[in-house]
């Protein structure tokens, strides 16, 4: 045991930070583009508060169509844009880029959902009270939904973590990477299965943060 | 205060059409608590929500303060419902927001306000309707009461001429209701607030209402002072309200 740590500690250690770093980094990227995505598709809908029938199908097409896309595709698929922006293609950070594009129509969709469950009666209540349509959508939409934000938000960062255990397998770092080349290329099972349970602890710890969190958020059960 | 006339709306969607209201016209004088009284399904919440042009009316006119509604949009359109209190028949409550927040909700739409001054209207605004110690609770924490006087406090906080109440007892109990309706007598008497109380419930209306007008299916039945309307029916439907008034028994077997 003490061997295996001395071993391969230390590599472990890093690629779990590539791995956070990969995951943080591409669900906060995506939420960027995600949450005005999502929003603008809840204010469009019909009976909207920015109620744009003909754009919402159009715009509901289009995250269809991108989010339909399988991953290695899409990741391959751009590489030549990856490397416009990052520089190159390969490592961790120029694996933000396909992890942010696949994931924010994804994180758009999450929205939606969260933002759906507020009761129709309350943005009336805002319209009736002279708000804005931005105040209604800061003030009312987003602050009602935070505790569902949140925990659309631990869902999304767990499928964006399995999501970077591929981008590890042609390339990128971390966990995903070291499981792919000690446990299918050297043959050294023990290693992919300490990336196995690191990995399963990362979602558990994620997990019960996020709970944790939007429980705490929660002002409507007490 | 406001002059509706020959207001008409009929809902249209998926090949349906329903007339919840066809040329209702009527009056609301400055400091008259007007009840506007009918059975499920008669209108009235259509009325609220054309008052408010939550619904465009498909014909008809409504004057706020002389403002016709329908020429309004835009900075207007929400200065004149900032002039305006709506309570929903659901409280339509900030769930996320304490007590104190939701009151303080349209007063911190404006730009640039005072925070000092917002806190102490919102201070005096719990304190008028009874809820002083609950500044700091959530809604869910409250009892159908007690979210009914946060609902009409926040519709008083801009101080608007006129409150619109949408069926404010109908999930109350009884003792409830009369507490209510004490409160919003109060409100009316002390601060000078016209009040539309829209109901299905007769002793609403004989508790506190100065006027009154009675729809059935989407059309007025008839409408004025309350002992009028109460003491010489007109219509059938105010009859067959009378008649099933269970307080007073003068009126019954018609
Ligand atoms: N958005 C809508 N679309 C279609 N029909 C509606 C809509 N809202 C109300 N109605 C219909 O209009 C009529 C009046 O409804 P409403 O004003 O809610 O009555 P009340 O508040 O008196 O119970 C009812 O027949 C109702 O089904
Ligand atoms: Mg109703």
């Amino acid at each position: 045991m003490a061997e295996f740590w001395e071993q391969y500690g230390a590599l472990l250690a890093d690629s779990t930070l590539e791995t956070l770093y990969m995951t943080f980094g591409s669900t906060v990227l995506a939420y960027v583009l995600g949450l005005p995505m999502g929003v603008l598709l809840t204010a469009t809908r019909r009976g909207g508060i920015a109620e744009a029938p003909r754009f919402n199908a159009l715009f509901s097409w289009l995250i269809n169509i991108l989010r339909s896309l399988p991953f290695i595709i899409l990741m391959l698929f751009i590489i030549p844009f990856t490397r416009m922006i990052v520089g190159t293609s390969i490592g961790a950070t120029a694996a933000l880029v396909p992890l942010t594009l696949s994931a924010a129509p994804y994180i758009a969709r999450m929205v939606e959902q969260s933002l759906e469950e507020i009761d129709a009666g309350v943005l009336e209540a805002a319209q009736c009270m002279g708000a804005t349509r931005r105040q209604i959508v800061t003030r009312v939409l987003l602050a009602e939904s935070v505790p569902s934000l949140l925990r659309g938000m631990s869902i999304s960062l767990i499928t964006i973590l399995g999501y970077t255990a591929i981008t590890g397998s042609v390339g990128a770092g971390g966990l995903g990477n070291v499981a792919f080349r000690f446990g299918y290329q050297y043959y050294r099972k023990e290693v992919m299965y300490a990336t196995l349970l690191i990995i399963i602890l990362l979602v558990c710890v994620i997990q019960s943060i996020f709970d944790f969190i939007s429980r705490r958020a929660d002002k409507r059960n007490r | 205060m406001i002059t509706i006339s020959h207001l008409t709306k009929i809902y249209e969607g998926d090949g349906q059409r329903v007339t919840a209201l066809e040329d209702v016209s009527l009056h609301i004088e400055k400091g008259d608590v007007y009840g506007v009284i009918g059975m499920s399904g008669a209108g009235k919440s259509t009325l609220l929500r054309c008052l408010t042009h939550l619904e465009r009316p498909t014909s008809g006119e409504i004057l706020l303060s002389g403002q016709n509604l329908a020429a309004l949009s835009g900075a207007r359109l929400r200065a004149a419902r900032r002039g305006m209190g709506v309570v929903f028949q659901g409280y339509n409550l900030l769930m996320q927001k304490t007590v104190a927040e939701n009151v303080a909700f349209p007063l911190k739409l404006e730009k640039g306000y005072d925070k000092a001054a917002v806190s102490a209207r919102v201070a005096e605004l719990l304190e008028l309707v009874g809820l002083g110690g609950r500044a700091r609770a959530y809604p869910a924490q409250l009892s159908g009461g007690q979210k009914q006087r946060v609902a009409i406090a926040r519709a008083l906080a801009t101080s608007p001429g006129i409150l619109l109440c949408d069926e404010p007892t109908s999930a109350l109990d009884p003792l409830t209701t009369k507490a209510m309706l004490a409160l919003l007598t109060n409100i009316n008497q002390k601060l000078g607030v016209t009040i539309l109380i829209i109901t299905h419930e007769l002793s609403v209306v004989r508790a506190v209402c100065t006027h009154v007008a009675v729809i059935s299916e989407g059309r007025l039945a008839e409408s004025g002072a309350v002992p009028d309307v109460f003491g010489r029916p007109q219509s059938d439907v105010t009859r067959l309200l009378l008649g099933r008034e269970p307080v007073d028994g003068s009126e019954k077997g018609e």
